[in-house]
């Protein structure tokens, strides 16, 4: 059995762009997730990734993750993330990913 | 006007439709030229287009090709060999070929003959390779029928643990064991080989199975089910192939094995008197009916261990072409080791004994049945502790994403213990990334490599214990993971599997025996948070 495969859309705001994610973000999550970045990045505001459509995220996926954060890191991006578990909100915390990116309730207004 | 023929004698001919022609143009029938046709050393040896009316009729392809109304051969050589041959009639202008023409057309012919040798290997390779293709994907539906019957989990006695293991050789041989729980606390164990492998012996593995849970579950005595299946079998099974197997019923409550023998490997028994063979005769099933299959009866005493086994182990050879035998098996069930995890220590010690990267020729297959010693409630050898209740022990091939079958089947497990919601979701982390460890660093995603998953629970503790076959391999301690160097850029962004799962339980154990590395994952169930 694998995870859903992750689809990673982008929609844009005024106040920035949202990556709707949906699936599961594990090591395969990797070629989506950098095409849905390069797409959104580099507009104006914050980039937020949305969370309310997965269902695991494991410690490769993580790996992905900071592999993101890395690129917004070197183009001066902002991110953010919504809609994620109380379990996904403590795992951020614990691997300190929430250190580098904002992390929501809600939808930032 | 001319076509090109020369067929390999195992080559098929291909149709092609008829081209458009010119008017007074007309297709010579395609004629092969037998090999040993005098004609093919007249090509041979030409050294350029031969005219056919020159040739004295010698053979019926001669006599056939002049009939025909061919005029001149070109032949298409390469490497000495005879790839083809250019048939000319008439010329449209009804002109007799010039020395021009002739050179022409040996001057193709030697462009063309090496074009056609390319060809000939290429579609050889892809044939060779489309029957390779075929095989594999033969392998692979035998091993799903073998892998979808063969028990999902074992079952769960108390004062019994029972253990299976099951290994496919590459080429799946038709090993197969099963447990059918009967009325009264009763447990049918099956151990059973096909002979011959691939999807034969899967389908006649999967005919047989169903039988004998027929016949078993309508609760008859061993000799009573063997001789019926059998009886049913031979009609049915294909000429040259029969099925050795094993049939026990073991009442949990006394400790009686009552078991009878169609030809299979005989079982051992542990006992604190050393080990002992069950004898009963009988013929394999399916090569000939009304067969009588000897019943005998055994008493297992608490700590007993029975062990049946397939061939796939006694015979399996190591690089000097030595067989394991039976002689290494009774010393090797004899031992008593420290888990006293038989299935661990008889596979270690098989694979070191064949040594490093040895193919495996047949099918491995093993269960062990232990009657616990005393007063004790449980199953495994792990979970001995008198107050220790094993809740799920399972199997699962070594492939990408099987951690989520895991998680799933230990969140089923623990739902009567009533976990918080949030420590469940941390179990299951934790559980997903030390599964997706042990299939890909443990078993190296090799499918026939199993990850062997056993929860169990005290009124202390929950423990989750993870099983791969990787035990030489180093596991590093789980440290802290950089983020900021990650994010940097300055190390690789993964890395973050040990240390998560460190963070998730509240003790993680790890421990080698024997080639199986072992990683007990425990969840203080007093610390409920």
């Amino acid at each position: 059995m694998l995870g859903n495969e992750l689809t990673a859309r982008v929609v844009r705001k005024d106040s920035g762009a949202v990556i709707a994610l949906s699936g599961t973000v594990d090591k395969n999550a990797k070629d989506p997730m950098e095409n849905a970045y390069e797409e959104a990045s580099g507009g104006n505001g914050e980039l937020i990734l949305d969370f309310n459509e997965v269902d695991y995220i494991n410690s490769s996926g993580i790996a992905v993750l900071v592999g993101i954060l890395a690129m917004a890191r070197a183009e001066g991006q902002e991110v953010g993330a919504i809609g994620l578990t109380d379990h996904y909100r403590e795992v951020f915390r614990i691997t300190r990913l929430s250190d580098f990116m904002q992390i929501y309730e809600k939808a930032p207004s | 006007m001319a076509r090109l023929r020369r067929r390999r004698p195992d080559e098929r001919i291909e149709e092609t439709p008829a081209p458009e022609l010119a008017p007074r143009t007309r297709l010579i029938d395609p004629v092969e030229i037998p090999q040993g046709d005098p004609l093919e050393s007249v090509l041979l040896t030409a050294g350029g287009p031969v005219e056919m009316a020159s040739l004295e009729a010698e053979s019926d392809t001669i006599t056939h090709l002049q009939a025909a109304g061919v005029e001149l051969v070109v032949p298409l050589i390469g490497q000495g060999e005879l790839l083809g041959a250019l048939y000319l009639g008439t010329r449209l202008s009804d002109q007799p070929y010039s020395s021009d023409d002739r050179r022409l057309l040996g001057s193709l012919a030697s462009q063309v003959a090496p074009a056609m040798k390319v060809a000939q290997l290429v579609r050889e390779q892809q044939a060779e390779a489309k029957e390779r293709e075929r095989i594999e994907q033969e392998l692979k539906v035998a091993a799903l029928i073998q892998q979808t019957l063969l028990p999902k989990e074992l079952p769960a006695i108390a004062g019994w643990g029972v253990d299976a293991f099951y290994r496919p050789a590459r080429a799946v041989g038709g090993d197969f064991y099963d447990f059918i729980e009967l009325s009264e606390g009763r447990l049918g164990v099956v151990i059973g080989d096909v002979t011959d492998k691939g999807v034969p012996a899967a389908l006649v593995m999967a005919t047989c199975r169903s039988m004998l849970r027929g016949a078993a579950q309508a609760n008859k005595t061993p000799a009573a089910v063997l001789a019926e299946v059998n009886d049913n079998l031979v009609p049915q099974i294909p000429p040259g192939m029969f099925v050795t197997c094993l049939y026990a019923i073991v009442d949990t409550a006394a400790g009686n094995v009552v078991f009878a023998n169609a030809g299979h490997n005989l079982p051992y028994v542990r006992t604190s008197d050393g080990v002992v063979e069950l004898r009963a005769t009988g013929m394999p099933l399916g090569l000939m009916s009304q067969m009588d299959y000897e019943e005998k009866t055994y008493r297992l005493e608490h700590g007993d261990v029975m062990v049946l086994t397939s061939d796939g182990i006694t015979e399996a050879h190591n690089a000097d072409g030595e067989m394991y035998g039976f002689g290494r098996l009774i010393g090797q069930v004899a031992k008593k080791t420290k888990n006293d995890d038989l299935v661990a220590s008889l596979v270690g010690d098989l694979e070191k004994w064949s040594g490093p990267g040895a193919e495996q020729e047949d099918d491995i297959t093993l269960v062990v049945v232990r009657r616990t010693a005393s007063a004790e409630k449980s199953a495994s050898a792990f979970a001995e502790r008198a107050d220790v209740e094993r809740l799920v022990s399972f199997r699962l091939p070594s492939v990408e994403g099987n951690e989520r079958l895991a998680i799933d089947t230990v969140v089923e497990a623990v739902a009567p213990l009533g976990l918080s919601p949030s420590r469940l979701e941390r179990l299951k982390t934790a559980v997903g990334e030390t599964v997706m460890n042990a299939i890909e660093h443990g078993n190296q995603n090799d499918p026939a490599i199993d990850v062997g998953v056993e929860v169990s629970t005290s009124a202390s503790f929950l423990t989750v214990r993870v099983t791969d076959q990787g035990g030489d391999t180093e596991i590093p301690d789980a440290e802290t993971p950089d983020i900021e160097a990650k994010i940097a850029g300055e190390q690789t962004p993964r890395g973050w599997g040990l240390f998560l799962v460190s963070q998730m339980v509240d003790e993680v154990r790890r421990s080698t025996d024997n080639g199986t590395h072992v990683v007990e994952l425990v969840i203080n169930r007093q610390g409920e948070s």
